[in-house]
């Protein structure tokens, strides 16, 4: 990089610095995050000298822009002149992680873990460790929680003195009575001294550790061999199953998955599937519905050679207790998974055994239950068929598209397009054509939104013909409603719909309705009408598009409302 | 949908929106319990005479005995079990609640850990969880403690006892400590609102008598606090704690402790950045003026503590800070006010010109006050210049003519205050705008030379130890 200099003095690092002190956010922020093409600018000299002296003082920002800082400083070794130079980077890095927004101080430890890689190991010794140091035995807790996730990249590199003394630190941070610290403590370890900490952690008075001495478990059982399972880890496991806090069964039971792959197949076998009913009928509904989540996994992960049976004589009849529970919530995080449950059981055992349970669950009064249900109704399609159930599908069907919570309408719409393609046409203009166009005018925005869109893939699945037969006429026909809304509808459909119909139905039919609503006495609508054109245009054969379209538009441009005026300028300048 | 069948075929309304409440009146079920998990058996309690019916020398030895009886737990999501025992225990709490509020040489040294273990029997337990998964406090029904016939009057008890003139700190200090004050603490995060009222009284009176309680105790609201801002964004009684404070921070010593300027700026500003900041506006707002109140060059970092979190994108809030803003400004001493008027008045004339017309009224109002307007008056020659450009353009396009009246109003207010400068900005409006326009390409061009040399250097440095 040498050589450069001359040039580097171009730019006065007052010019440079001022960017950086904008008063508009976003261009400070815009700024922070081009740093580097900054320090490149400076050179790695005055970089050092300063610019970064300038960064360590004027920490106190936003903390977008502190984190956009935290991130860049993290892959500036060679704009500081290479690792010789790295550890000019830790006093801004060092006030970073001392801030109180966690996303800020974990980028700061992140970058720092980063950077103390390209340390030499006396470097290290010398500027990186007596850093943690002094966070570790700082007085407010931000410094403490960054020291903790430190310690485990200086560890391995220095010197068995300074080892003994990072164990140390470790040891003071554990018993520290700041609650919020001990929660990042699980991250790190120290092989040899966790064990002890962690069993104490286990056993805390305040739930809120013992819930994350829980996540700590599947860590730590990950890393210890097999036969050390048993004697150091479970007790604590099995412990924690049973709290009396549901806090931590809760935890227990989110992490069930993790914890499963941790111990292995044997344990599984004899300590979690009990543990795994018992969550299931636990007398909290938030940990029942935490488990309820993991049922598919669960069994999946099972051992291959009593999979089947253990779902069966122990998994099963929890689960059929589930779909009548009291709780919603239990229900539909079980629906939102037990479609799962038939591909690992095969098909004879789905009709026999699942299938009831899926017809309960469609007839649920909570309509998250059914809408659960019909979302995955893929995986049954796949092992059993969807025929199966479409009897008891409509009424779910029907009940939801009309429920009173517009999400729950919202996310019905998005499975049509699915069960059409399952159901088939004729099913579909029989039972659920008149649904799909209600939808259009629904008085929740997102609805109709949603229904357009939902058209256009229709007409993707079932033909131009069929669209021309059973949908346009219906929509065309809203142009002429009394709500400007409903007219407004008709335009976005139009939108929507004209490349999937074509250029015939499109100049035919769809195009004089679009010329017509261009007098619309709402302005909302005339706007609108010119941006259909601009949407529409390309589909439109080019005679009728210099006739008919241009003299609209030209019109339009001259109307007296600005938002009018300026569409329809756009369009024409798109022609 | 729905709208189709029920909407009105009014022909000629042009508002298409259907204003129905699609929000169905709620069913009337919160109510929760984790107090309890279910029992086999039928609970029995040995019917004891009532106190008033003993001698005096064996009232204590019966008191006693029925703070014991007290710490039995009935389940009370079954409304059916028990209920001979539950109306005894009710009636037993009741009897205890006058007994200590009348009696006087009833507290024995046996009876402290006594009652502090019926209270922590009864009230400490792990929260319930909460019953919708985003359960939105503004809107949502809170849900109420099941077993609250009991535990209301347990709190009053334990009021009772705190407050009573006998009660000696020196001996409750053994039982009532950092572990009883951190689990009380917990019980604050509680959905009932009635508990939680309890519960402030209780801390209150307990800050109020064990000194050598109250740093931790702040130390743990502190604790709370911040696992609130920057963790769980969840957290029920932030208001009630901060009324603590309120009355905690006016009884504070002067000069003020390093730590407790650590709390107002580390703790108590961060909290305004919270999404639910309109459930404790109002406390928190009382606490920041009680500290400025106390010492005014706290101020400066408190003003640019607001300015730093000033909300960016939900309008509410900003109304909010707006507010919060005037209160400070009403006790600001003038020498303070120099200070920071600088990005102060930059903020308010970005509030000025918002094109929601509720924050722009807001921030318009600080001209009625006669204080800030004496303030403003005082530095004209340092604000008018700030306010300017955006007043000028605003009143020019602003959407809603309120606004539009108000900053004509304004702008008489400045030109009277000071016409020199009033007409020299005028006259130079325009050229200013170009001059800006003309530093915004300056810009501009820098940085696309900047990118250029990067780009240069790229090239040299093939070997890619540029990092990008």
């Amino acid at each position: 990089m040498a050589g450069a200099e001359g040039e580097d003095s171009l730019y006065p690092i007052a010019v440079l610095i001022d960017e950086l002190r904008n008063e508009d956010v976003q261009l400070r922020l815009n700024s922070i995050k081009k740093l580097s093409t900054i320090a490149l600018a400076l050179g790695v000299e005055r970089t050092r000298t300063e610019l970064l002296p300038f960064l360590t003082d004027t920490i106190y920002d936003e903390d977008e822009v502190l984190l956009a800082l935290a991130e860049q400083l993290g892959n500036f070794t060679m704009l500081v002149g290479g690792p010789e130079y790295v550890h000019c980077l830790l006093p801004p890095l060092e006030s970073l992680a001392t801030v109180e927004e966690t996303v800020v101080r974990d980028k700061a430890v992140e970058s720092l873990r980063k950077i103390s890689q390209e340390h030499s190991p006396v470097d290290l010794e010398v500027h990186f460790e007596p850093l943690v140091k002094r966070l570790a035995s700082g007085d407010w807790f931000t410094s403490r929680t960054s020291a903790c996730g430190l310690f485990s990249v200086c560890y391995p590199r220095v010197s068995s003195t300074v080892k003994a003394e990072i164990r140390q630190h470790f040891r003071t941070l554990c018993s520290d009575d700041t609650p919020m610290f001990a929660k990042v403590l699980e991250l790190d370890y120290v092989k040899s001294d966790i064990i002890p900490l962690f069993t104490a952690l286990a056993s805390d008075e305040q739930d809120s550790v013992r819930l994350l001495a829980v996540e700590a478990c599947v860590s730590i059982a990950t890393l210890l061999p097999q036969e050390d399972l048993e004697t150091l880890v479970m007790p604590t496991l099995r412990q924690a199953a049973e709290d009396k806090s549901w806090r931590v069964r809760y935890m227990v039971a989110d992490k069930f998955s993790e914890l499963q792959k941790a111990v292995g197949p044997e344990i599984t076998k004899n300590d979690l599937v009990p543990a795994f009913q018992n969550l299931l009928k636990d007398c909290e509904a938030e940990v029942r519905a935490a488990a309820a989540n993991k049922v598919k996994e669960f069994c999946e992960n099972l051992p291959e050679d009593s999979r089947e049976n253990i779902i069966m004589t122990h998994v099963l009849p929890c689960v059929k207790e589930l779909v009548s529970d009291t709780n919603q919530h239990v229900k539909s995080a079980l629906a939102s998974v037990i479609m799962g449950l038939s591909t690992i059981l095969g098909k004879d055992n789905t009709v026999e055994h699942l299938l009831p349970l899926f017809l309960a669950q469609l007839k649920d009064e909570c309509p998250e239950v059914r809408l659960n249900i019909i979302s995955n109704l893929d995986c049954v399609n796949e092992v059993i068929g969807i025929r199966q159930l479409s009897q008891s599908l409509l009424p779910a069907i029907v009940e939801l598209a009309e429920d009173a919570k517009w999400r729950v309408r919202l996310a019905i719409i998005e499975y049509m397009p699915l069960l059409a393609g399952q159901l088939g046409v004729e099913f579909f203009d029989e039972k659920l054509n008149s649904l799909c166009m209600a939808w259009l005018v629904d008085h929740v925005y997102a609805i109709r939104e949603a229904a357009t869109c939902n058209l256009m893939k229709l007409v993707e699945k079932f033909g131009a013909e069929w669209a021309q037969n059973t949908i346009v006429p219906k929509v065309l026909g809203m142009a002429n409603d009394p709500n400007y809304l409903h007219r407004m509808t008709t335009l976005f459909c139009i939108n929507a719909l004209s490349e999937a119909c074509g250029q015939e139905i499109t100049t035919k039919h769809m195009l004089p309705v679009v010329l017509k609503m261009s007098n619309d006495q709402v302005a909302n609508v005339r706007f609108n009408v010119a941006k259909s054109l601009q949407k529409i245009g390309p589909v439109i054969d080019s005679n009728a598009l210099q006739t008919e379209v241009k003299p609209v538009l030209e019109k339009l441009a001259t109307d007296q409302d600005m938002d009018v005026k300026y569409f329809a300028q756009e369009a024409i300048s798109g022609m | 949908m729905s709208s189709a069948a029920t909407a009105p075929p009014s022909v000629d309304k042009v508002d298409g929106f259907s204003r129905k409440s699609v929000r169905k009146a709620k069913q009337k079920r919160a109510q929760s319990s984790s107090q309890f998990r279910s029992q086999d058996k039928p609970i029995e309690l040995v019917q004891l005479p009532l106190l008033k019916d003993v001698s005096a020398q064996e009232q204590p030895e019966l008191f006693l005995k029925k703070l014991q009886q007290c710490c039995t737990l009935f389940d009370f999501m079954d409304t059916l079990s028990d209920l001979k025992m539950k109306e005894y225990k009710r009636s037993t709490l009741n009897e205890l609640v006058d007994y200590v509020t009348v009696s006087r040489g009833y507290l024995t040294e046996q009876t402290y850990p006594e009652v502090v273990k019926m209270v922590s029997y009864n009230i400490f337990r792990t929260l319930p969880p909460s019953d919708s998964n985003e359960f939105d406090p503004e809107e949502d029904e809170p849900t109420l403690e099941a077993s609250w016939p009991h535990l209301q009057l347990v709190y009053e008890f334990f009021i009772r006892f705190l407050e009573s003139q006998e009660f000696q700190p020196s001996i409750a200090k053994k039982y009532i400590d950092q572990k009883f004050v951190l689990q009380l603490l917990e019980l604050f995060d509680s959905e009932d609102p009635r508990e939680r009222d309890c519960l402030k009284t209780v801390l209150h009176r307990i800050y109020g008598k064990f000194l050598g309680l109250r740093a931790f105790i702040r130390k743990q609201i502190n604790n709370i606090f911040l696992g609130f801002v920057y963790e769980t964004e969840h957290f029920n009684g932030v208001a009630e704690l901060l009324e603590i404070l309120g009355s905690i921070i006016n009884g504070f010593a002067l000069p003020l402790k390093a730590e407790h300027k650590q709390f107002l700026v580390k703790v108590l500003l961060p909290l305004h950045s919270a999404r639910s900041l309109s459930l404790f506006h109002a406390q928190l707002a009382y606490c920041i003026v009680q500290f400025l109140e106390k010492d005014p060059t706290l101020t400066e970092p408190v003003i640019r503590g607001l300015l730093k979190f000033w909300p960016k994108t939900c309008s509410q809030k900003e109304v909010m800070f707006l507010g919060e803003l005037e209160e400070i400004l009403d006790v600001i001493e003038p020498t303070q006010f120099v200070k920071i008027q600088e990005p102060l008045f930059k903020q308010i004339s970005r509030c000025v010109s918002s094109p929601h017309f509720q924050v722009a009224e807001r921030a318009l109002y600080y001209w009625n006050n006669e204080y800030i307007m004496s303030l403003i008056e005082e530095n004209s020659s340092v604000i008018l210049p700030i306010m300017f450009a955006s007043l000028y353009r605003i009143s020019k396009e602003h959407w809603n003519p309120a606004i539009s009246a108000l900053i004509y109003n304004v702008l008489k207010a400045f030109m009277e205050m000071n016409s020199a400068l009033f007409d020299e900005l005028a006259a130079t409006y325009k050229s200013d705008r170009q001059r800006e326009k003309k530093k915004e390409k300056d810009r501009e061009d820098l940085w696309r030379k900047l990118e250029e040399l990067e780009l240069r250097r790229g090239i040299q440095n093939s070997d890619g130890i540029i990092p990008t």
